[in-house]
């Protein structure tokens, strides 16, 4: 298949675009402790970082491939053909001027300068490996936001980033928590004084624009006592006929009362895996949201969990996944109550069309000093032909007694009458789908800033599209 | 005085049979749609899983009429209503059904919404998620077109309706029949009717399941969407006591997939005092 007849294929998705590639330095394809050095070393990264990346890489190298999810479509990962470091620009700018201009261009097209300037605290855009524009408004900084790319964060904030990096998620979580801790190159690095709040989301928007590209993107976000921040994500890819990979690690610190909410929406093409460990800590009485969407990707594997280590503390994971044609969503959540009284909730919300598979897997645990801890598991799968398929795999393991669990689960189909209700009313068929679908997400919508609800409402419509036999 | 009274248009109501449909109509310059009717059902038939429900029914419906159909459970009233709406479980054997002279058969069920037909459904389906509010400007969006569900004159008439139907401004925050009352979904279906403003209005069983002051509430906004308008409603109901609300022009009676007595008003009493057992077997003729 040609790269033309793979657009054709995907049909619709909006982002498909590519640039001619014009990369400064760009890595032979695959893997070694060689690469690894190289990578460390065009960075100018102190000795330690190197250390960590050579054992992580070690470490990848030597684990296996999990042993569950779709382990066919894992097994076609062929690591070799990878490129794990590409660099398009010079520099990470902060003036969107400065930015080459048909990276500026692929940016100004996701709407990205346009919604710095409505309505974000600050702005990252990371285009393959490396972070070609970043900023930060002013009053942030006064107030001693730090808001960096990671690169920058390891070089003007070492002791900050030596403290906590790998400290949430060890390089050895899992084979892909050890590649990223390898080849790691960009993402975001936030540190949020105590009881500052960040009213506005600051948003990292990932690009991966190569064939067979890698990105394997870090991010570290520490709210210092009593801190707020929201932080969103977005990202997507040019549709080509062979894979990319991204896998990325995000590590969240919610120091005692801080509150970070991390939203994600996720709409890679159909040829990237996305395979992502994404944790949080959670101190005393702090509280730390996932709100994660993901409807693109040819295989994603990410359960976004939360460790609530201190007395009082919440956590919120609220997901949807939408998987269409040869796309398979491997998505959940995972909560460990280690303290008293802390509490948390999981809404996931899928949908499967076209022969996609949506699993949902997910794990809560009370560890036996817990008390009083109340756990609340909603998960709701929607299935619109007989194609699709969908799967859940919860688990629950309650050491304490005193903990009050709630867990609910739901297949259901659209019906005809529900859809001969919504035409009578004037919609067409693929509209009264959108409308069914967009409600069935709205649960998860609703926790998205505006504009990223419409969007991903739109989103959805285009998916409906054609969809009506 | 006669001179007076001089109306072309009376004048050929009264003589309409001499003229041959279509081409006097245009040559005249008059609309077929404005003295015909709004509804014509002519020896429709259906079916559904190869179970024959609908045995030939007849029925008119001028401008500005009300038409209620009355009869037992299972006489095929809601098969009647799915069948001028679309619903695609249903099968039309042989008959027409048209809507001011277009057939409404041809049409996909949007398409009939778009042309003014609007049923209140006997069971109005949940959709989790979609917000009132949003669901009542994108459908009138629909059906009436963008410009009919933008600004303040949208926004007025919904307060304004709203208020007629004792609906609280919460209800708009609220999802789609989802959770909602009997009631609440009778007086749903009439909020859409009266934003909507359908040509025509089939309401099934729509008092149902209310008490007095809600069918009283439900009928205003009944009479309120149709009486004085052009626009014509079909009432299905197995009760007379909506009808005394909204006076009907005519009662037809349901048994068993076909019409066999049209009457006046006055017909609903006798079948509340009667019963259907007495017209069992008789078949208009
Ligand atoms: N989906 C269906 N499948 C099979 N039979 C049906 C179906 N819907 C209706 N019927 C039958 O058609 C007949 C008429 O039903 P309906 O039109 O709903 O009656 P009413 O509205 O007058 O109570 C009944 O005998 C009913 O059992
Ligand atoms: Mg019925």
């Amino acid at each position: 298949m040609t790269d033309n007849e793979a657009r054709e294929v995907v049909g619709d998705y909006k982002a498909g675009w590519h640039d001619p590639e014009n990369s400064t330095i760009r890595f032979d394809a695959g893997l070694s402790e060689q690469v690894v050095r190289d990578i460390s070393e065009l960075k100018n990264e102190p000795e330690w970082m190197t250390e960590m990346r050579v054992k992580a890489f070690k470490h990848f190298d030597e684990r296996p491939m999990p042993t569950w999810g779709n382990m066919s479509m894992l097994e076609e990962i062929d690591f070799e053909s990878i490129c794990y470091y590409l660099r398009s620009s010079k520099a990470t700018e902060n003036d969107w001027e400065d930015v080459p201009e048909d990276i500026r261009n692929t940016f100004d097209r996701l709407g990205i300068p346009d919604a710095e300037q409505k309505w974000l605290s600050g702005v990252t855009a990371q285009y393959e490996s490396e972070a070609v524009y970043h900023s930060i408004r002013e009053d942030l900084e006064k107030q001693g936001v730090i808001f960096l790319d990671m690169d920058s964060g390891l070089r003007e904030h070492e002791e900050l980033v030596k403290k906590w990096f790998c400290s949430v998620v060890p390089y050895s979580d899992n084979k892909f928590s050890a590649l990223n801790t390898a080849v790691w190159s960009g993402g975001s690095f936030i540190y949020v004084p105590k009881g500052v709040h960040v009213e506005l989301p600051v948003q990292a928007y990932f690009r991966i624009n190569a064939k067979n590209m890698g990105q394997f993107e870090r991010t570290l976000i520490i709210a210092d006592e009593g801190s707020s921040i929201h932080y969103v994500e977005g990202c997507t890819a040019p549709t080509y006929s062979t894979d990319s990979l991204h896998s990325a690690v995000v590590e969240l610190v919610a120091l005692p009362g801080a509150h970070i909410r991390y939203s994600t929406v996720q709409n890679w093409s159909a040829n990237v895996y996305n395979l992502v460990t994404k944790r949080g800590i959670a101190h005393e009485k702090a509280k730390i949201e996932w709100v994660d969407g993901n409807i693109g990707s040819k295989l994603t594997m990410k359960y976004p969990s939360v460790i609530l280590k201190g007395e009082g503390s919440h956590a919120e994971v609220i997901s949807v996944a939408y998987s269409g044609s040869g796309q398979h969503q491997d998505a959940g959540a995972k909560i460990h109550h280690l303290a008293s009284n802390t509490t948390s909730k999981i809404l996931s919300k899928s949908i499967s069309k076209d022969g996609g598979r949506g699993s949902y897997r997910g794990q809560v645990t009370v560890s036996p000093k817990a008390e009083n801890c109340k756990l609340n598991v909603v998960c709701d799968a929607l299935i619109l032909d007989e194609n699709s398929r969908s799967d859940t795999y919860p688990t629950m393991e309650v050491a304490n007694p005193t903990a009050r669990c709630e867990h609910e689960a739901s297949v259901s189909k659209v019906s005809d009458n529900q859809l001969f209700y919504l035409m009578s009313r004037g919609h067409s068929e693929e509209e009264a789908l959108a409308l069914i679908v967009n409600g069935f997400f709205e649960p998860f919508t609703r926790e998205l800033p505006m504009e990223y609800a419409v969007e991903l409402n739109k989103l959805m419509a285009l998916e409906m599209e054609g969809s009506i036999g | 005085m006669t001179n007076n009274n001089y109306n072309p248009l009376l004048i050929y109501q009264a003589n309409k049979h001499l003229f041959k449909r279509g081409d006097v109509h245009e040559r005249l310059g008059i609309n077929m749609s404005n003295d015909s009717e709004l509804l014509k059902i002519q020896d429709l038939y259906a079916c559904i899983d190869d179970t024959s429900i609908l045995k030939g029914i007849n029925l008119e419906i001028k401008p500005g009429e009300i038409h209620a159909i009355m009869g037992r459970n299972g006489s095929g009233k809601t098969t009647t209503a799915n069948i001028i709406m679309g619903h695609p479980d249903y099968e039309v054997e042989s008959g027409t059904v048209e809507l001011n002279g277009k057939d409404l058969l041809e049409m996909e069920t949007w398409e009939r919404a778009r042309e003014g037909v609007f049923l209140s459904f006997q069971y109005p389906q949940a959709v989790p998620g979609l917000q009132v509010g949003n669901f009542l400007r994108k459908s009138v969006a629909a059906t009436l077109g963008e410009e009919a569900a933008k600004g303040k004159e949208f926004r007025n008439k919904l307060k304004e309706s709203m208020k007629e139907l004792d609906i609280p401004s919460s209800f708009l925050g609220r999802y789609v029949n989802d959770g909602f009352s009997g009631g609440e979904k009778k007086r749903f279906e009439i909020l859409q009717l009266m934003l909507m403003k359908p040509k025509l209005a089939i309401l099934d069983e729509t008092d149902s399941g209310l008490d007095i002051d809600g069918i009283r509430t439900v009928a205003k906004g009944i009479n309120a969407a149709i009486r004085g308008t052009e626009s014509g409603a079909l009432i299905i109901t197995h009760y007379s006591r909506i009808l005394e609300h909204v006076k009907p022009d005519k009662i037809h009676v349901l048994i068993s997939g076909k019409i066999v007595k049209t009457g006046g008003p006055d017909l609903a009493l006798e079948l509340e005092e009667k019963g259907y057992d007495w017209l069992e077997g008789k078949s208009e003729s």
